[in-house]
């Protein structure tokens, strides 16, 4: 067995595609089938043992505990007592006006930085591509940095770009007597957006590129014979060509702008204006584990997880949708 | 050609000023704040406060060094000790188990493999935080919680790999090498080992470098399970010494020089994997 292996049959040789010999009957077919059934049990086991710890029961467990609460009589040395409320959590969750105002934040939250980092990145890919920008590899690599910058590093970095008395940023504003406050009740939430951008807009703007490199020459020739310029040729050309991968970075940045944690969690420290429940994911940390009201950060992780799975699916829809129409025309 | 061009030369000069100019200022926005923070790490507590950024009158990098890995008994030393064993050996492990299980998507057929594919799918977009808590309880009760494994093993789970791992076993794996692999008569581990990890090698970096990202950056789950200082990640010290700043000033230059020396792997491990991630990355952006 393993002295055959280290055999390697050219690629292209007739020979490499034909079946097993017809010697092997069905029963030898069967053998190997079961052989390779084996074998993607191996293979997939690891994978599927981590889904069902780390994934399926954490979520069956989500689900469950919100719809039981633990009385614990006795400041919880007497015995446990775990009594099904059924909706009463969520009912508690969703008239929460924290919890709501979490909801609104972040729906601005997305609504502000979502449009930004697809139309930014795409707009710097179609410029990094219309092959007129000098030093690209440089360029490149500039706007990638950022994504080797961990999060909690970025947020860092930007709060100390926000922060008075230490950003060069602010001293600049105040040199030309504009007084800013980052951290002010108007300014938080686009503070917010900005670090998250500055951190994923050059990782985005590679995918887009690498999508653009495999947009055929061909193509853009047609276009450029046709008389389209550059501009057009971008945006009526390219751009619908690399779709998918508008879908793909928009559906990752929905997903993780959701979950919008680390940044606030970080501001917090330093501005009176990101509350202990400023996003639903701090929501459900300050109730699972500050008041250690599990059944009600359970509930919210529910409501928080519907969200994400209507929202991923309300643009994949949309954009299938926008695809039969636009092959329609 | 050359009749157009001149005829446009004009306003395409001014064109290209303009592109240049938006992708040069998109650079600097990217790379300032990084400028910034090498900067400011050479700055001791007084120069950051007020003198100007660039004057190198008090320059005490090596100073900054020297307190980072001497402040609170040499923690950080420990940290980021931590922070390369989870990234590392989690990424390893974790890409291995992801890219065998697409592998084993793409060349075997059995029953209902695409609804469990689209398993593997919907837990990409479950968030962390819901997973969080019950996460902890289960560390809890296991007696995990606050060990290393509470860490580790959540983070070896990565279903966006296996995606990965489909899309380049069928890019790079073609189905005539299996075929040919079994007629000569080769158990079906030993060539997925042997001939078609081999194949997969650029696929596989990708993945390792995605996740050694994600474990780097990861500090919500550290933050749920642990409470032992020594245990901590990188991220989580700093995030905890940036809190006493506030109170206790000499933590600044220790925060900014600890955030420094954590962006180093993740530019390191990119540097050296350039070639594999590269063609990885278009690999996986094109389909």
């Amino acid at each position: 067995m393993t002295t055959t292996t280290r055999h390697r049959v050219p690629a292209g040789t007739p020979g490499a595609t034909a079946p097993a010999p017809s010697a092997s009957g069905p029963r030898a077919r069967r053998a190997a089938k079961r052989r390779q059934l084996t074998a993607c049990g191996v293979l997939m086991t690891p994978f599927f043992a981590l889904l069902v710890t780390v994934f399926l029961i954490p979520v069956g467990t989500a689900v469950h505990l919100s719809f039981y609460s633990d009385d614990q009589p006795g400041l919880g040395f007497g015995p446990e007592r775990t009594v099904f409320v059924g909706l009463r959590s969520y009912a508690a969750v969703l008239t929460d006006p924290t919890f709501l105002s979490g909801l609104g934040t972040v729906a601005l939250y997305c609504l502000i930085y979502i449009p930004l980092m697809v139309v930014g990145a795409l707009a710097l890919a179609l410029l990094l591509d219309s092959g007129v920008v000098r030093l690209r590899a440089f360029a490149q690599l500039g706007l990638f940095l950022p994504h080797a910058v961990p999060g909690i590093i970025a947020a860092l970095i930007w709060l100390y770009l926000y922060t008075p008395g230490i950003s060069p940023v602010i001293e600049l504003f105040a040199e030309a007597d504009i007084t800013i406050d980052f951290l002010g009740i108007h300014t938080v939430i686009p503070s917010i957006v900005n670090i998250a951008l500055w951190s994923n807009l050059g990782y985005n703007m590679v995918v887009f590129y690498a999508a653009l490199q495999a947009v055929p020459r061909e193509v853009i020739e047609a276009s450029v014979v046709d008389g389209a310029g550059p501009v057009r040729t971008a945006l009526q050309v390219k751009t619908p060509l690399v779709r998918a991968s508008v879908v793909m970075v928009a559906i990752f940045t929905l997903i993780w702008a959701l979950q919008l944690f680390t940044e606030p969690m970080l501001l917090s420290q330093s501005s009176p204006m990101i509350s202990a429940r400023f996003s639903p994911s701090m929501y459900i940390y300050d109730a699972a584990f500050t008041r250690n009201n599990y059944s009600l950060a359970a509930a919210a992780s529910v409501v928080l997880l519907v969200c994400t799975i209507a929202l991923s699916y309300g643009v994949t829809r949309f954009t299938s949708r926008a695809d039969v129409s636009q092959e329609a025309r | 050609m050359s009749a157009i061009d001149s005829s446009l030369l004009r306003p395409r000069l001014l064109g290209r000023a303009t592109v240049n100019a938006v992708v040069a200022i998109s650079v600097l926005y990217t790379l300032l704040p990084v400028l910034w923070l090498v900067l400011a790490a050479s700055k001791n507590r007084d120069a950051l406060f007020g003198s100007d950024l660039l004057s190198l009158s008090d320059f005490s990098f090596l100073r900054n060094l020297e307190d980072l890995f001497a402040m609170d008994g040499g923690l950080y030393g420990r940290w980021y000790a931590n922070s390369l064993l989870y990234a590392v050996l989690g990424a390893a492990l974790g890409a291995l188990v992801s890219v065998a299980c697409g592998y084993a998507f793409d060349k075997y057929r059995f029953r209902h493999k695409e609804k469990l594919f689209g398993l593997v799918l919907a837990a990409v977009m479950v968030p962390q935080t819901v997973l969080a808590l019950p996460l902890y309880l289960m560390a809890s009760e296991t007696g995990l919680v606050n060990t290393f494994w509470a860490v580790f093993i959540p983070v070896l789970f990565n279903p966006f790999g296996v995606y990965l791992g489909r899309v380049f076993s069928r890019g790079y794996v073609p189905d005539e090498v299996l075929e040919a692999a079994r007629v000569d008569g080769a158990g079906e581990l030993t060539t997925y080992v042997r001939v078609a990890l081999r194949m997969l090698g650029p696929g596989l970096v990708t993945v390792f470098l995605f996740q050694l990202t994600a474990i780097w950056n990861n500090f919500f789950l550290p933050m749920v399970m642990l409470s032992d200082q020594d245990l901590y990640p990188v991220s989580l010290g700093l995030y905890q010494w940036n809190s006493s700043a506030s109170v206790s000033p000499e933590y600044y230059p220790v925060v900014i020089m600890g955030s420094l020396l954590a962006v180093l792997p993740l530019i390191l491990a990119f540097t050296l994997l350039q070639r594999f991630w590269r063609s990885g990355l278009t690999a996986g952006a094109v389909k």
